[in-house]
């Protein structure tokens, strides 16, 4: 069973964002992960980077596939989780958790209004399977 | 869609399951990268019941085997295994596949998603006194791959398996279920390949597991990334109809001053021509190749990436394709097209992978 927190917000691209005051922490979902499986390099913007929401700001090698880490919002890059540079299977392991990716400072935290919530996102990944 | 023998302990082992070549194969289980290293380490178990199975019997079988094959079959004594290569009158490859010289017929181990074509292929070349039968359905095959793979092989069979060298064969039982046994693998792990009825494969799984309680069944993931590390061709990718075995690097099994065989006339005049292109292995610099992507040098396109993933043992993204020939010796360098980026990248000398066990 995917597990989908009810406490965080979601993207179609698979991210999930915790919003923690003007800061987004973002990964990406455990469906995600559990369709790239075996994670083995990530690739992360620079802290200081100036994203815009939908922009590809990483990339993620699983052994199976490739794929693009999107800005779930707007704004500066403020930190990196440095942690799945080295170790990218915690994003298999706690996607949500340890497997956090970036945190983004928002410029317009009006692009949450649109951001889906828990159920939106289990209603997308249902139409999916 | 078909299912192996084995399809049911799949399920049991919590294998995820996907669609190959027609079966519904495992393709994880642990995780590729677990897996991969339980076989370099230690020993793992592999299902390869798709594998195509060919008997090809008759007073003529070595004759036409050798009409159809490259490597030379009429050297090989009973018993004896060899890899080899079918080919297309052009030169193209059909499929590459394991030639077992039996006492009394010659066993053909085929790709899985080749096997009907090559059934087809070989029944419409066929010549000479021999019976050809596709017993793909009615065989069961299970790989047995990793350092200790004799000492677990030898708590089930009466052999003494030092006598059982790699490629060879014998036909012997376990537990009373008869085998071929072999000495051979995609893995470049000491090991062994073990094909039995498809009604009586469950009870060598079984006892494989009792022999070693510890094994560890592998999927299809890690089948792959285990033969890249050694660079062993994957037909679909490396080899296809569009290569011929000299750019492939298949020279080794191509004999050419044995008797005639399909596509022989084709290899002479590829050769005396030149081979205009070669099929490496190279180590990226960082990033991961993958098939499809171009290769560079000097900003000019010199060839494409056909199977690449990342090492589980060298840590980094490695890669085979083909390049133009003079592009092709260890140790040159060239850069790889990564979704836009130029990487730089070295060509080995294969295998990737040194600390390999087979003997």
């Amino acid at each position: 069973m995917v597990k989908i927190p009810e406490d965080l917000k979601y993207t179609k691209d698979h991210e999930w964002i915790r919003v923690e005051g003007d800061v987004a922490v973002e990964g990406i979902t455990d469906y995600a992960q559990s369709e790239l499986s075996d994670i083995v390099m990530v690739e992360l913007p620079e802290v200081g980077r100036v994203v815009k929401l939908g922009e590809s700001i990483g990339v993620i090698e699983a052994v199976k596939a490739v794929a693009d880490l999107y800005a779930a919002v707007s704004g500066e890059v403020v930190a990196v989780n440095e942690k799945i540079v080295a170790t990218p299977q915690l994003i298999n392991q706690d996607p949500y958790g340890e497997g956090w990716m970036v945190k983004i400072r928002m410029s317009n935290p009006s692009e949450l209004d649109t951001i889906l919530s828990s159920e939106d996102y289990q209603q997308l990944i249902g139409e999916k399977e | 869609m078909k299912k192996t023998p084995f399809y049911s302990r799949h399920r049991a082992l919590g294998a995820q399951i996907v669609e190959f070549a027609g079966f519904l194969m495992p393709i994880r289980f642990e995780g590729v990268i677990p897996e991969h290293l339980t076989v370099r380490n230690r020993l793992g178990l592999f299902d390869v019941s798709h594998m195509g199975e060919i008997e090809i019997r008759g007073k003529d079988r070595i004759r036409f085997a050798n009409w159809i094959t490259t490597n030379d079959v009429s050297r090989l004594e009973i018993n004896q295994v060899q890899y080899s290569t079918m080919l297309y009158p052009d030169g193209g490859i059909v499929d590459d596949l394991l030639v077992y010289r039996l006492s009394d017929r010659i066993f053909l181990v085929v790709n899985a998603a080749n096997t009907d074509k090559d059934y087809e292929w070989i029944l419409s070349n066929k010549r000479f006194d021999v019976e050809i039968r596709n017993v793909s359905a009615q065989t069961g095959q299970l790989a047995l791959q990793g350092p200790i793979a004799q000492e677990v092989m030898a708590r089930l069979i009466d052999l003494d398996l030092d006598e059982l060298r790699y490629y060879w064969a014998v036909e012997t039982e376990i537990g009373g279920v008869p085998i071929l046994l072999s000495r051979t693998g995609y893995t470049g792990e000491d090991g062994f390949e073990i094909y039995s009825s498809a009604e009586e494969g469950e009870k060598i799984w079984d006892l494989l597991f009792e022999a070693d309680p510890e094994l560890k069944p592998i999927g299809l993931g890690a089948r792959d990334t285990l033969r890249l590390e050694m660079k062993y061709c994957l037909y679909g990718n490396d080899i296809t109809k569009e290569t011929n075995p000299l750019e492939a690097g298949l020279s080794w099994i191509v004999k050419l001053d044995k008797e005639d065989f399909i596509g022989k006339d084709a290899l002479l005049k590829i050769r005396s021509e030149g081979v205009k292109r070669r099929l490496v292995g190279f180590v990226m610099d960082e990033g991961i190749p993958r098939k499809g992507y171009r290769i560079y040098k000097d900003g000019e396109e010199i060839g494409v990436v056909t199977s690449g993933n990342y090492s589980p043992c060298l840590k980094k993204g490695i890669g085979m394709g083909y390049v133009r020939t003079g592009h092709h010796k260890p140790k040159s360098r060239f850069e790889v097209e990564v979704r836009g980026k130029l990487i730089g990248a070295e060509v080995i000398k294969p295998p990737f992978y040194k600390d390999f066990t087979h003997r």
